[in-house]
């Protein structure tokens, strides 16, 4: 026992530790939970999100990902890229500015943090007169201009951030020159936006909020044009030629303004009310793009109706006759245009429009006819169904890949073909060293295929289970399927979906067979589906089976949902993985543990009742085994009795508070015995105040005992071809482990192959091992005479792992939730152990057998088991001798649902949730490392008709390296803590962010 | 009275005939006694079972003497080691039967007759402020029976008196194992779980620590009462030794050496059943096959897997064969009807 705790200082093996592991946070795949900005760079071709944490992130070409945290954690409130520059400006709601950059160090760009600015005004100006409202980063690249709330213009100077006070545009100077009638000290409170004139630098135009809007000569530092709106402006956007703009307002019209040099007041050319004439939303944002034939697109965020549907999240799209509104999901956060950036250029010649929702990143190809999306290849919303489980498979083989790939290739047919429009920077991370899937299994029934070999987490194929069933959901109530005449024409884009038709769908255990392409998924009304990969669409019937895990238990009623009702008769699947098998349990209650082996064509599943064994060759059930302890009433009445408690001690304090109401009602009234009620009121009060301070922080210290709740819940399954019997001769084997600390080992029987279909496969119970610490077991495994862990099935009949020893003797490993075991078989006599939770109070969460390599040599590789504990930390141990080689704090404790959505890799790498939309991926391995790794050059400036002041200066200035590339990396792993505004994180970030300078 | 009879060597039969015997003989039938007899040292030993009446009987050489006292006016610390050369202590007592009469009458059973549920253990090598308690654990009929609770306690640290995070004990259950030892009280700050210090973990991790550690859980505490400290020779010198401690070690390295023996000697052992019973198939499936071989018989590692626990004290001083014991309980025969809600767990 005492090695465990003094960990053996054996230089040779530190040594090797060191080669072998490493902790990493490396990429955040999926979409930025809770977005709040967006901006573009036509420039550089890439695109940055803001989010209410305070991160920034940049993306480009797939591959090429930046990301940033500023230190405040606020909202991200604007992003403004600087022209023909690696540079963007932040505006958080906090109203400071920063000042980002994008510089190469070491092979590979880097986003840093340069400047922080805050506006101050005047001492005694209320804050609102320096509360930033629009931010205008001029063409020439030495200033920034600074709309206000209160009507001032300040001008700062770039990258120092410097006021420049006499530049400053005053509301004063502003309503000089306006006539009387429209002049109102309020007509210039709050500027709403501000437009540079897209051919002369020295014009900007000013919108105010209340409708007045001024074209600014910067030059002789006046007014040259105004402009009356009657309505409340919202937005402005200049026609590529400057000699016309378009103004868009809060009572959903836009207006076009022309602009000459004779009319220095000129009415509107055109008012619209595109969805009039029934009062309308505010348009928001409004974009103006020419085209060579004459019809320009004119592309709007709102509008709607009010009344009908202004609870849409819709941007419209005019060209023409055609008009559309798409319509969002979720609320649409800011979009922009990618058009030709050519300055020469005559027309905008408009692309593509990316659109940023709440949920998710939506990109319209405008180029194509009918206007089809386009396919991400990163930002995918992981949670356009609530993600119930996932599974990951390593080192797929080829074969299968292509064929995966080709499936869902069938399913994107509406997809755009256009090749992804934000495309800057290069991705110079080495190829992934294999290809890897991640499987998402989801609340609506589906199963999403992620390639999950490089940064970029892109989706592969869709897998729908719910064609097998019945449910409520009518499968041909189509969304899109509005008529011609409709009006507003809205269109149904994007993927995010939240809503489940039947929660009984969820997925909530796959296992695939890479080998094979047999896949078996299992659900939340104990359904188990097995697969196989068809390129072709077919239609067959599901073979059904059903699996009575309570045998003979009698006077049980299962008071839970209903098992789903199956489709009768052939049903229709598209190419891809169609099912064949479907076994349903009963009770039906939600699956807990699915094994398949391909090679025996057995599939074993279990649930919180017992577990069973099916024969997916034979269509035939070939046992069960109901787990449920004689003498467990309490196990089942678990549950139940915790919510009725719960409920009784919610209406417990309730009656506390209510009494307390009416005892001090009482109190006021002041009746005779006032004084004797109120010792009473007094004494109880203290009383309550006595157990509620007790109540809420102590814990019970008890003894697990065989009544515990749910011991017959079955958390593992695993099949091993090994010595169960005897240890002459080996055989197929089925380990189960409950909760309740029990394994249970059945001997198989399966026919030779040339017989399979003749004989049936038989299993008998032949050991059952009862864990004297009864903690849950969450993992079972046989290693084989030289210590290694049993291959997969299949992974020697493809010859890519070593058949295993069946000479020496075999070891079995228990790990339950506070101990590693290692058992000899056959007799199964415990050999050593390693106890986790007595000495260190934490609990196993996840188990996997990991393969490390050395990254100094290429011959070394030993397996060792990666561990997360409940704790959130990981850490190594050792095979066969479980001592502990070292550990890792990755997840916070607090973050239940991260730990529990921990996957491990087959090579230690793993993934967790950070969000419920994001994926944080890890790697324990010095080999095995997938980071981005990417350089944004500068492109050459082609411009003519801009002057370039500051070009040499830019260049000197990218040149120099960056500064503290290691503090920044440190900050970037530390990101997904600012998703909780958790104040302690906060410090604690800061800390290690001071401590690393 | 002296009686003198003879008893089969090989057959002594059960305490309670040979209680009968002694009762007849003496033609006391309706009298309850105390019954002792004399060992090879000469040490007046009590006879109150079938084990102690076995040794008796095979220590008689051959003759063996056996003292009958009534109970009402038994004098119990008579038996023990030195109880002969004592004996003078005994008639003084008895002859001063008022001072005798006062106490009320407790029947304590011997230090055999009972299984462990505490012990203070270590005191030698800890300070008097802390006291190191194990409590036994056995089965499941007692629960432990505390409850412990963050709160935060005074260090002495280089930079002076530190406020420091703590657990304590917050509450004992009456009844249970914990409160019945009166080694533990409420406020108590608890220091160690078997040679862990807690200071740094959580209140969760400590919770599982304890929970993980229940079968044979060593716990550090310092009282929050400090009034019932040992008070040791070493330090006071007046006082009479009621310890004798000549070596106090001055540094405690050997602590956790000393704990993890115990505890590694104590360690549980899990239970292995071999292919119990009959195949379990479905009754779709074929009937048991006469290919595969099946042996029905269970057979259990550990020979006292009976429910229940034998009284003997061999049996309750070897954990791991009695806590086995109570592995596999019969099932009840009258079950009442189970329902379930089918709460979706996901983990």
């Amino acid at each position: 026992m005492r090695r465990f705790l003094r960990p053996g200082h054996d230089p040779v093996r530190e040594r090797l530790k060191r080669d072998l592991f490493q902790f990493n946070k490396t990429v955040e795949h999926g979409f930025p939970h809770q977005p709040s900005a967006l901006g573009y760079s036509p420039f550089l071709r890439l695109m940055a999100i803001g989010t209410r944490s305070g991160a920034i992130k940049l993306y480009g070409a797939p591959g090429v990902e930046f990301m940033g945290l500023h230190e405040e954690n606020n909202t991200v409130m604007q992003i403004h890229f600087i022209p023909d520059q690696c540079q963007l400006v932040t505006l958080l709601d906090d109203n400071s500015l920063h000042l980002w950059s994008l510089k190469q160090h070491g092979g590979a760009s880097e986003l840093l943090e340069e400047h922080r600015f805050t506006l101050k005004g005047p001492p005694g100006s209320p804050p609102s007169a320096t509360q930033v409202t629009a931010v205008l980063p001029h063409s020439s690249r030495e200033v920034l201009y600074l709309g206000t709330e209160s009507g001032n213009i300040f001008v700062v100077e770039l990258p120092s951030f410097r006021v420049l006070e006499d530049r400053t545009i005053t509301p004063e100077a502003v309503l000089q020159r306006i006539p009387e009638d429209n002049c109102n000290r309020r007509s210039c409170e709050l500027v709403e936006a501000l437009r540079e004139h897209p051919k002369n630098p020295d014009q900007i135009l000013i919108g105010y909020s209340r409708g007045l809007i001024v074209l600014w000569d910067l030059q002789n530092n006046k007014a040259t044009h105004h402009f009356l709106g009657s309505q409340q402006l919202e937005n402005l956007y200049w026609q590529r030629d400057g000699s016309k703009f378009i103004s868009c307002h809060y009572d959903g019209s836009y207006t076009q303004w022309p602009v000459s040099s004779d009319n220095r007041q000129p009415e509107p050319l055109e008012n619209t009310v595109p969805y009039g004439p029934f009062p309308c939303k505010a348009i928001s944002k409004i974009y103006w793009q020419t085209t060579k034939n004459g019809l320009p697109y004119i592309i709007f965020q709102g509008g709607m109706p009010r009344a009908s549907y202004g609870d849409r999240h819709s941007i419209s799209v005019i060209h023409g006759s055609q008009q559309t509104a798409f319509d969002f999901t979720s609320r649409v956060i800011d979009f922009f245009i990618i058009f030709s950036s050519d300055p020469a250029a005559e027309f905008d010649d408009p692309s593509a429009l990316v659109v940023l929702a709440e949920e998710e990143l939506v990109v319209i190809d405008l180029k194509s006819a009918g206007w089809p999306a386009v396919h991400p290849p990163y930002l995918a919303s992981l949670h356009c169904s609530a993600i119930t489980c996932s599974h990951h498979v390593s080192n797929i083989p080829l074969k299968l890949w292509e064929r995966i790939i080709s499936a869902g290739s069938k399913q994107n047919i509406h997809y755009s073909s256009m090749p992804w429009p934000i495309d800057g920077g290069t991705n110079i991370a080495p190829d992934p060293p294999q290809r890897d899937l991640l499987l998402t299994g989801h609340e609506d029934g589906t199963v999403r295929f992620w390639d999950a070999s490089g940064v970029c987490l892109h989706l592969l194929y869709k897998l729908s289970t719910v064609r097998v069933f019945l449910t409520d959901a009518d499968p041909n109530d189509n969304m899109n399927t509005l008529g011609e005449d409709e009006w507003p024409p809205l269109r149904k884009v994007g993927t995010f979906d939240p809503y489940s038709d039947d929660p009984r769908l969820g997925i909530q255990k796959i296992y695939l067979c890479k080998y094979s392409g047999y896949l078996a998924v299992a659900g939340t009304a104990g359904q188990v589906l097995v697969m196989e990969l068809n390129d072709e669409d077919a239609e067959h019937v599901v073979d059904h089976a059903e699996a009575d895990l309570l045998q003979d238990q009698e006077g049980y009623r299962w008071k839970g949902h209903e098992k789903l009702k199956t489709r009768d008769g052939p049903v229709r699947f598209e190419a891809g993985f169609q099912p064949f098998v479907l076994v349903q349990c009963q009770p039906p209650a939600v699956v807990t543990s699915l094994a398949l082996h391909s090679e025996w064509k057995l599939v074993a599943f279990g649930t919180s009742h017992g577990f069973g064994l099916f024969d997916h060759q034979q269509k035939r059930l070939v046992f069960v085994k109901c787990t449920l302890h004689p003498s467990d009433q309490l196990a089942l009445e678990g549950p139940l009795s915790r919510v009725k408690s719960l409920k009784k001690s919610l209406r417990q304090s309730f009656r506390r508070i209510r009494r307390s109401r009416v005892s001090s009602r009482k109190r006021r009234g002041g009746s005779g015995n006032a004084s004797e009620v109120q010792e009473a009121n007094a004494k109880f009060d203290q009383d309550a105040l006595q157990e509620m301070e007790l109540a809420p922080v102590q814990r019970k210290i008890e003894a697990r005992s065989a009544e515990d709740s749910f011991t017959g819940f079955v958390r593992t399954l695993y099949f091993a071809d090994t010595f169960l019997r005897d240890s002459s001769r080996h055989c197929p084997s089925l380990w189960a482990g409950t909760n309740g600390g029990t394994v249970y080992a059945f001997c198989l029987r399966v026919p030779p192959a040339e017989r399979r279909m003749d004989e049936p496969v038989r299993a008998e119970q032949a050991k059952e091992i009862q864990l004297m610490h009864r903690a849950p077991v969450v993992g079972i495994l046989v290693l084989d005479g030289r210590s290694t862990p049993l291959p997969e099935p299949l992974e020697v009949a493809h010859d890519l792992s070593k058949s295993p020893d069946m000479q020496g003797s075999h070891q079995l490993l228990v790990v339950s939730e506070e101990q590693f075991k290692v058992f000899t078989l056959p007799k199964v006599s415990s050999k050593l152990k390693l106890k986790l939770t007595a000495l260190e109070g934490c609990r196993v969460r996840k188990v996997t057998v990991a393969n490390f390599g050395s990254c100094k040599t290429d011959d070394y590789s030993e397996n060792d088991l990666a561990v997360l504990t409940n704790l959130g930390d990981i850490q190594i141990i050792s095979l066969p001798f479980l001592k502990l080689q070292i550990r890792y704090p990755c997840i916070r404790k607090e973050d239940v649902s991260g730990i529990a959505s921990c996957v491990f890799t087959k090579y230690g790498q793993g993934f967790y949730l950070i969000s419920p939309s994001e994926f944080e991926r890890f790697s324990l391995s010095t080999k095995w490392l997938v980071e981005p790794r990417c350089v944004v050059d500068v492109p050459e400036v082609t411009s003519n008709n801009h002057v370039h002041k500051s070009g040499t200066e830019n260049a000197a200035r990218k040149s120099s390296p960056g500064g503290c590339g290691e503090d920044e990396r440190k900050s970037v792993r530390l990101m997904e803590h600012a998703l909780l505004n958790d104040e302690k994180v906060l410090k604690e970030i800061q800390s290690t962010l001071e401590g690393g300078r | 009275e002296f009686r003198r009879f003879s008893l089969e060597r090989s057959k002594p039969g059960k305490f309670e005939e040979f209680y009968g015997l002694l009762q007849h003989v003496h033609k006391i039938p309706n009298v309850d006694v105390l019954v002792g007899y004399t060992d090879v040292h000469g040490d007046l030993l009590p006879i109150n079972n079938d084990d102690n009446y076995h040794k008796a009987v095979s220590t008689a050489n051959p003759l063996l003497r056996i003292f009958i006292q009534r109970k009402e006016d038994a004098d119990y610390s008579a038996f023990g080691t030195d109880t002969m050369t004592r004996k003078k202590n005994v008639l003084s007592n008895v002859l001063r039967p008022d001072n005798h009469k006062k106490k009320p009458h407790i029947v304590i059973s011997m230090p055999q007759d009972f299984r462990p549920v505490s012990s203070i253990i270590d005191v030698d090598i800890l300070p008097e402020t802390h006291r190191r308690v194990r409590l036994y654990k056995y089965g499941t009929d007692k629960p432990l029976g505390f409850y412990i609770r963050d709160g935060s306690s005074v260090r002495v640290t280089p930079h002076g008196l530190e406020k420091v995070p703590g657990i304590f004990i917050s509450r004992l259950v009456p009844g249970g194992l914990a409160q019945s030892t009166g080694l533990l009280a409420v406020n108590d700050e608890v220091l160690e779980v078997n040679g862990i210090e807690v200071s740094g973990k959580s209140l969760d991790q400590v919770t599982d620590m304890m929970i993980a550690n229940s079968r044979n859980l060593i716990i550090t505490v310092r009282p929050a009462n400090q009034r019932n400290n040992v008070v040791r020779n070493s330090r006071t010198s007046g006082s009479s030794g009621q310890s004798t401690e000549s070596s106090l070690p001055s540094s405690t390295p050997n602590i956790l050496g000393n704990l993890l023996q115990g505890e590694e000697e104590s360690d549980e052992e899990d239970i292995i059943i071999e292919d119990s019973g009959e195949p379990q198939q479905i009754p779709k499936a074929a009937p048991a096959s006469e290919s595969i071989e099946s042996l029905s018989q269970i057979e259990l590692l550990h020979e006292s897997t009976q429910n229940g626990f034998l009284p003997s004290s061999e049996m309750n001083l070897n954990h791991s064969a009695g806590s086995i014991s109570m592995e596999y309980e019969v099932p009840e025969p009258g079950r009442k009807s189970l329902e379930e809600d089918g709460t979706i767990i996901t983990l």
